[in-house]
């Protein structure tokens, strides 16, 4: 008879802690938890003190602070902190890294490279930009306008360092502010859309609606209108506000690209980052359709160049200049600062040429430049 | 008895102490395979996290951490998956953003006001999968997590100019209009950077958690909808409205996730607010196991690691090699917590059979001696 309440008893045990787990368990581990909550409690407590304890203790910075009074001892270290994607982007952050590719080669630099995490808050790029600061590198190179307000906090920190700020503008004084002039060079490829359509059917494609995009769609569609007042550009961007996705998905691109072609769209000009491969292959597809690429030149891009035959010209941001150009001032003792902008004028922007596909139009282009920067063209940054 | 307890505290704590170094050692293993040395990495780690400035980033980060982390508990506790904290924050944020930059009250009311803004539209987005879920059953699973989807959309199509939204002077930058210095959250200055005041809520907010779900009839019911619906619904628990009454609160403590940075941080909701936090606080409730310092322990762990991970990459590491680490964590604390389990019950069965298997000998003794 004791057996067998034993066994109920056992049973009983067991279904109550069955039914007890739940989805994160309670009953059992709940009475264990609560013992170990108490010590756990003392541990944290003791822990947090310790903390502030030593909260007056080393700062990392204490033992690394070598901040560098230029190029002094001679060696040129340059850091460089990318935007989401860093280097192998194909596109904008590729860009930046050409230029830190050719300060090594040319200006023999020492370089550090980091790069943004997804979903990262501003402590996280201001700790960047002061691990490299504090780490003796000098210039340190901020690329994509998401590091304005890190720049701003964190260049009066390191007086004797020049930072640089690619695609937006900080009123630190140690700072370089490289922006461009993306709209020209959107311009251009207006010009050469509406020439080389058959029908004036000309599409936009934006990864994300943010105010730099929409410079891009803006010259781009006046220099539509002003070589054909017929034609018409279609703009759509792939994703809204803070989904930056748009910039990443190449099948958003496709998709999209294959919407206008439907509707007898023929020139299709893609300001998308990696998003722009997938509307290069929907334009591959369909013959007698022409894509434009952005940021690099997307016709030597070793993934796109079998759909060389139809990218037209790729609009090339030269954020390298701006970076040669800042690290070859610190080395030479005259670090750049203020505000920079990289026009046509400067080649700061301009269109590609792979594939001689431009050569019928190319006189058109030239005139157009000229009066561009000569400034009886004035482009419009937004539509 | 009391030596019993004694082993169930040492049972308690061989779960995460075991999930920590089973977590390094695999850890180490990848590190190894890529060809880098692991104790050097574990050793820059440690080293750099236990600076004075990394510390003040690690009590900041955990913060927004600890929040996020307890959003989700309250739902785990009522066994409801919320993985919509995410969206709810976001928006929560956005809106107490536009508020904050739309009024220039003084600090003393507008700050109160932001807070209070962003923890209603925390609590109403919950609050959406909530009545769904009670009145249409829909998995809060799913409607979270298309709410998620539905926040980004909103704040997307309001954060532009005209809208909500306000252009920056290089006309590169969008976000909410800049909040105004006075309505800033209190800091503590530290000499290697302000430690945020908004932690002294995030630590009412803990305090809060648990005084009410184990001091409170409300929590009573809370937990025991969370153990067995019908059960509670049995006992005269309305579990409809249970259901919507935490995810409701659950939606309001998210609703609290977004602003340790946007006061005391960033003052505007712009393209770069941090973006996951709400899944980052799915996997702290899972490490805290749902309990209010279980939760602050594993909400600096995760701080720490990614305090960490900053400077791995600047010494020449991985930096992915902490999401190795914080993933291989995770794993192993369920399962550390799973193996303990078994093992404390196995344990339990063993002592009441034994006790009651003592009894029945004395018992028979007795009879015999009758």
């Amino acid at each position: 008879m004791n057996r067998a309440l034993t066994d109920i008893y056992a049973r009983y045990d067991r279904r109550k802690t069955s039914a007890g787990r739940g989805a994160f368990g309670q009953s059992r581990r709940g009475l264990l938890l609560r013992r170990v909550s108490k010590i756990a409690a003392a541990c944290f407590a003791s822990a947090a003190l310790a903390l502030t304890a030593s909260g007056c203790g080393e700062a990392s910075t204490e033992s690394t602070t070598t901040e560098s009074t230029g190029a002094a001892d001679g060696k040129l270290k340059i850091g460089m902190a990318y935007d989401v994607g860093g280097r192998g982007d194909n596109s904008f952050n590729d860009s930046a890294a050409r230029g830190l590719d050719k300060a090594k080669a040319e200006l023999g630099a020492e370089t550090k490279e980091l790069t943004a995490k997804h979903g990262e808050t501003p402590a996280d790029r201001e700790a960047r930009l002061a691990s490299l600061a504090k780490g003796g590198f000098n210039p340190v190179v901020a690329v994509g306008f998401a590091y304005k307000d890190t720049i701003d906090k964190v260049a009066p920190q390191f007086p004797k360092t020049s930072f640089g700020l690619v695609d937006s503008i900080s009123d630190a004084k140690n700072v370089d502010n490289i922006v461009f002039t993306e709209e020209q060079g959107s311009y251009l490829a207006g010009v050469a859309a509406a020439l080389k359509s058959k029908d004036g059917k000309i599409g936009f494609i934006g990864g994300v609606d943010l105010p730099l995009i929409k410079k891009f769609a803006a010259g781009f569609e006046q220099g539509v209108k002003e070589t054909n007042p017929k034609a018409s550009v279609q703009i759509q961007y792939l994703t809204t506000g803070t989904d930056l996705s748009g910039f990443g998905s190449p099948d958003k691109g496709k998709g999209a690209a294959e919407g206008m072609l439907d509707k007898g769209v023929d020139v299709i000009y893609t300001a998308a980052g990696g998003s722009g491969a997938g509307a290069i292959e929907a334009v591959a597809a369909k013959k007698g359709s022409w894509a434009i690429g952005v940021d690099s030149d997307q016709a030597k891009d070793p993934a796109l160049k079998k759909y060389a035959s139809v990218i037209l010209t790729s609009v090339v941001k030269n954020v390298d200049t701006g970076v040669f150009e800042l690290a070859k001032s610190v080395k030479d003792g005259k670090p750049l600062t203020g505000t920079h902008t990289y026009s046509l004028a400067e080649d700061g922007v301009s269109l590609t040429t792979t594939g001689d596909h431009l050569k019928d139009i190319q006189g058109k282009l030239d005139e157009a430049k000229k009066k561009i920067v000569d400034g009886q063209i004035k482009v419009n940054t937004t539509t | 008895m009391k030596k019993i307890d004694k082993e169930r505290v040492l049972l308690g704590l061989a779960a995460p102490l075991l999930a920590i170094v089973v977590a390094f050692l695999v850890t180490a293993v990848v590190l190894l395979a890529t060809g880098k040395e692991p104790f050097n990495a574990f050793g820059i780690m440690f080293d750099y996290g236990s600076k004075a400035d990394s510390q003040v980033y690690i009590l900041n980060k955990a913060t927004t951490y600890y929040l996020a982390g307890l959003a989700v508990a309250l739902g785990f506790r009522m066994n409801l998956f919320n993985i919509g904290v995410d969206g709810q924050y976001r928006l929560a944020a956005f809106f107490a953003a536009a508020l904050g930059g739309a009024l220039t009250l003084p600090g003393a009311i507008q700050i109160p006001l932001i807070i209070l803004c962003a923890m209603i539209v925390g609590a109403m987005w919950a609050g959406i999968a909530g009545v769904l879920k009670v009145t249409r059953g829909v998995s809060e699973v799913v409607s979270t997590i298309m709410l998620n989807a539905i926040a980004t959309a909103i704040i997307g199509y309001l954060l532009q100019t005209g809208r909500l939204g306000h252009l920056d002077t290089a006309g590169t930058k969008i976000s909410t209009k800049p909040i105004p210095e006075s309505s800033h959250f209190f800091e503590f200055p530290t000499a290697t950077g302000p430690v945020w005041g908004f932690i002294v809520v995030a630590a009412l907010a803990g305090v809060a958690y648990w005084f009410t779900l184990s001091r409170t009839r409300f929590g009573f019911d809370l937990r025991t909808v969370g153990q067995s619906g019908s059960a509670a619904e049995a006992s005269g628990v309305n579990v409809k409205k249970m259901v919507v009454t935490s995810m409701l609160i659950s939606g309001a403590v998210a609703g609290l996730v977004g602003m340790p940075t946007l006061l005391n941080d960033s003052y505007e909701y712009s393209g770069d607010f941090p973006v996951g936090i709400g899944f980052t606080g799915i996997a702290i409730a899972l490490l805290g196991r749902n309990h209010p310092i279980g939760i602050a322990l594993g909400a600096i762990l995760w701080a720490f690691l990614e305090r960490g991970s900053g400077q791995l990459e600047f010494q020449g590491y991985d930096k992915e090699i902490v999401g190795v680490i914080q993933g291989v964590i995770v794993l192993c604390v369920v399962i550390a917590y799973e193996v303990v389990r078994r093992y404390g019950l196995k344990r339990q069965q063993r002592q009441v059979g034994a006790k009651l298997a003592a009894q029945a000998r004395n018992s028979e003794k007795q009879e015999v001696s009758a």
